[in-house]
């Protein structure tokens, strides 16, 4: 690990110790979405599109009704019209991705539910709903729904950002700009200038956990669900929308969750399983099958990406023009936005013009995939700056030296940056061991570097002490890349107690206090600095009933490791054990609660090293070494950390060398599942080093910057840049499968 | 006084003004002030921007305190995953 601050000497943060979901996970005890089982619970089956786009002619549940075991069936029309009651646009577009109601808009797209005793009986009744289609012409790719005379998907989609507004609606939703400076003036000063056109693919984030929720809806109209998510108040504000009811009607309990990666931000089963819970009077399962998680969740977009760069001959950047298009899927809301302003962030560039488009297409709506729109940009870009630096011939890492963003550079999206630690990790890699490690024949090593904004938001912390000194923590932030043990670790240098005497809990709806998605990189900034404000109030708290206690000021107490001390040693320490015991005589139980929206985000870095081995005859790349240098602000549990810096990575090499969305000429997906859209495995990969940066960010307690996405944002160009290095071929297409690279090798050779 | 930069975006509905330099204390009260001067603005800016005030990014930032002389960028909304 890599520490570029002096250590602080803290006692529990940046320390390893076993995590507090550990037992229950590799016991078995840990209950996820598809756990629960209540009294006369149903289960349910969703009825799904066969179609990429077609009009609903009709739809005739009788049969479905009267097969044996069903107990309910509902369709679009049992769901309010929100366009009708004057909805927000991006609301209506939520409800009808989750039921169709005239319109399917891609194959998978729901068009009716049932619910009955066994499984098998819904899986039947779903079979036996008949629907009359009148099938569209549809459009599967950017390049298909720009097209002039695109079949539409919706046709009063006029594209924002342009002015004037366009007469005549299409597939863009909306264009984004940002421009700097003179881009002829800049070209004309570079020495060398690379221009390239890449794709990608739509990629699924892969969580091996299918969606699943369960509800048990009350005749008062009131509803308890259970689901896997990202975020219960999300699930519980988008169904609440949906179903059109009051949010405080509906409470969720969070259940564990086996990835989400940004997928599970977004709702998709909980609204069907609640009204087939009304409907039926019992409650009701939903699960998909990984079928229907390919098909109607997820995934990120599929792009195309134009970039032109140009720099002098000692490296210096001076112009960039990036134009790219995102596949928003059946609505608009690809992540071109963050593409856009993510794309050349990493530099001080003077000169650039981005430009994007947001653009439907007959596809899953695409949903949030770590620094969503960041990743495909950064693999054209990364590239790039890749050729460049041959061209010139200066080393890769010193050419991203060289145009580093530093602390007051005025990112390419406008802000100046605060303090970040970009230069700390393009140094780490640098000076690792990796950087000089001898390659072999058919081996070669690339660089790439990425960025990612990280987020705040809102976030509520309650904590609890108990009677023997030992403390609860409570939040609402589901934990799935170990918050519980940041929270935790967090906790236990604020009251000066052991890790082991506190449990972090993540409550349900009605439980704690309102908490945003985990998502964005937040929960250990966000939710953290909740935990850490209930703490010092806690502390407070046991300082004045130890002066009360002592009957003396307050100001003659201090908190010191986990102990009230006099501040003359006037009196024997009190321990919060001491003061647990005794606080029906100081005021009655002591706990505090925490709000707040996140002040003081800090921006995230990453630099990438990826060594492969190309076989030439098979055009097979392997990855054989991979370091990754993150800055962290400050590591709270560097095994999650590691954890999130390998995961990052390895989603990113799936998705440079595997992964991607494959649909037949009727807009039908030919692979999904696991066997046929691969995703690496141990075995496929070597041990991801890492070396964790850390540069503190100002604005948070410890430091903390948020760590969960930006690994994902380097990897592609890493993997393409150590391509070329090993047998000098320059890949523009995701992913760079055998058949690519050996296709790329032999053009080359003709 | 703050400045206010606009993106490129942006500069559609400030007649291609990049930066002005506008009064207020919140960036609810800079907001109205921008919809004084470029009519429309306001609306758009409320709906689909986060605020970045001297680097530091804010959503839901109406009620945010600007300081004289403050940096004031506004911001696509973007999504965390």
């Amino acid at each position: 690990m890599a520490i570029t601050e002096e250590n602080p000497g803290y006692k529990w943060v940046g320390t390893r110790p076993i995590r507090p979901d550990g037992l229950e996970k590799v016991t078995g005890k840990a209950r996820f979405g598809a756990d629960l089982a209540l009294p006369g619970m149903l289960h349910g089956k969703v009825v799904r599109s066969p179609h990429a786009h077609a009009q609903i002619v009709s739809i005739d549940t009788s049969a479905a009704e009267a097969m044996p075991g069903v107990k309910a069936v509902i369709t679009g029309a049992d769901f309010p019209d929100l366009a009708a009651n004057g909805a927000h646009a991006g609301d209506i577009d939520v409800a009808t991705n989750t039921i169709a109601r005239d319109k399917v808009l891609y194959e998978g797209h729901v068009v009716a539910a049932v619910a009955a005793i066994t499984r098998e009986q819904a899986e039947a009744a779903a079979k036996a709903v008949e629907i009359t289609y009148e099938v569209l012409p549809h459009v599967l790719t950017v390049d298909e729904a720009m097209a002039d005379g695109a079949p539409l998907l919706h046709d009063g989609m006029i594209t924002k950002g342009v002015d004037p507004a366009p007469e005549d609606p299409s597939n863009i939703a909306s264009k984004i700009l940002h421009e700097r400076g003179d881009l002829d003036q800049g070209f004309g000063e570079a020495d060398s200038v690379v221009e390239r056109e890449f794709t990608t693919k739509p990629v699924h984030q892969g969580y091996i956990e299918p969606h699943a929720a369960v509800a048990d809806a009350n005749s008062d109209g009131r509803a308890n669900l259970w689901c896997s998510s990202q975020g219960h108040f999300q699930m519980r504000a988008y169904t609440a929308t949906v179903l059109g009811v009051s949010p405080g009607n509906i409470k969720v309990t969070a259940a564990e969750i086996g990835g989400g990666f940004g997928g599970k931000t977004v709702i998709y089963l909980e609204p069907l399983a609640v009204r087939l819970s009304q409907r039926a009077g019992r409650p009701v399962k939903l699960v998909m099958d990984r079928d229907e998680v390919f098909r109607a969740t997820g995934p990120t977009s599929g792009t195309r990406i134009k970039v032109k760069m140009g720099a002098t001959k000692d490296g210096k950047m001076t112009a960039a023009e990036v134009w790219m298009a995102y596949e928003a899927g059946a609505y608009a809301g690809s992540p071109v936005g963050a593409a856009g302003m993510t794309a050349i962030a990493c530099y001080d560039i003077p000169n650039f013009v981005v430009e994007g488009y947001d653009v439907v297409c007959n596809k899953p709506r695409v949903a949030a995939y770590r620094a969503p729109g960041a990743p495909m940009a950064a693999f054209a870009v990364e590239s790039v700056v890749d050729e460049l630096a041959r061209n010139l011939e200066i080393d890769p890492i010193d050419i991203r030296l060289a145009n580093a963003a530093v602390e007051g550079t005025q990112a390419s999206y406008g802000p100046k940056f605060p303090r970040i630690g970009f230069v700390e990790t393009l140094e780490a890699i640098k000076d690792h061991p990796n950087y000089s490690e001898e390659l072999g024949p058919n081996q070669g090593r690339g660089v790439s570097a990425g960025f990612w904004f990280n987020a705040g938001m809102m976030s509520s912390a309650t904590v609890h002490i108990n009677e023997n000194g030992t403390a609860t923590v409570v939040t609402g932030s589901p934990d799935i890349g170990g918050s519980r043990q940041s929270m935790a670790l967090m906790a236990a240098e604020e009251l000066g107690i052991p890790y082991e005497s506190i449990k972090p809990v993540v409550a349900d709806t009605e439980t704690v206090g309102f908490n945003d998605v985990t998502g964005g990189s937040r929960v250990t900034l966000a939710t953290g600095a909740a935990v850490v404000d209930a703490c010092r109030l806690v502390v407070e708290d046991l300082r004045s009933r130890a002066a009360k206690t002592w009957d003396v000021e307050l100001d003659q107490v201090e908190w010191v490791e986990g102990q009230a001390q006099h501040i003359d040693g006037a009196q024997p320490p009190l321990s919060l054990g001491d003061l647990a015991k005794k606080s029906g005589r100081t005021g009655g139980p002591i706990s505090a609660n925490a709000s707040l929206n996140s002040r003081g985000v800090g921006a995230g870095f990453s630099t990438q090293l990826c060594d492969v081995e190309v076989d030439p005859e098979t055009g097979v790349t392997r990855v054989i070494r991979y370091l990754t240098a993150q800055d962290a602000g400050r590591a709270i549990s560097p095994d999650y950390v590691e954890g999130q810096m390998q995961g990052g990575v390895v989603q990113g090499i799936g998705w440079a060398l595997n992964e991607e969305y494959i649909h037949d000429s009727d807009g039908v997906m030919e692979n999904p599942s696991f066997l046929d859209y691969r995703i690496p495995v141990a075995s496929d990969l070597p041990m991801i080093d890492c070396s964790i940066v850390e540069v503190p960010n100002p604005a948070h307690p410890y430091g903390v910057r948020g760590v969960g996405e930006v690994g994902i944002v380097p990897p592609m160009a890493a993997v393409g840049n150590a391509i070329n290095d090993a047998v000098d071929v320059r890949m523009t297409e995701l992913p760079m499968s055998p058949i690519k690279v050996l296709e790329a090798i032999t053009d080359q050779s003709d | 006084m703050a400045r206010v930069h606009f993106s490129a975006g942006l500069r559609e509905l400030t007649g291609g003004q990049a930066e002005v330099d506008v009064e207020g204390s919140t960036v609810r009260r800079i907001v109205a002030e921008l919809d004084e001067m470029f009519p429309g603005i306001g609306e758009r800016l409320s709906e689909a921007s986060s605020v970045a005030i001297d680097g530091e990014i804010f959503t839901d930032a109406e009620l945010e305190p600007v300081e004289e002389n403050a940096e004031v960028h506004f911001l696509d909304i973007f999504q965390g995953g």
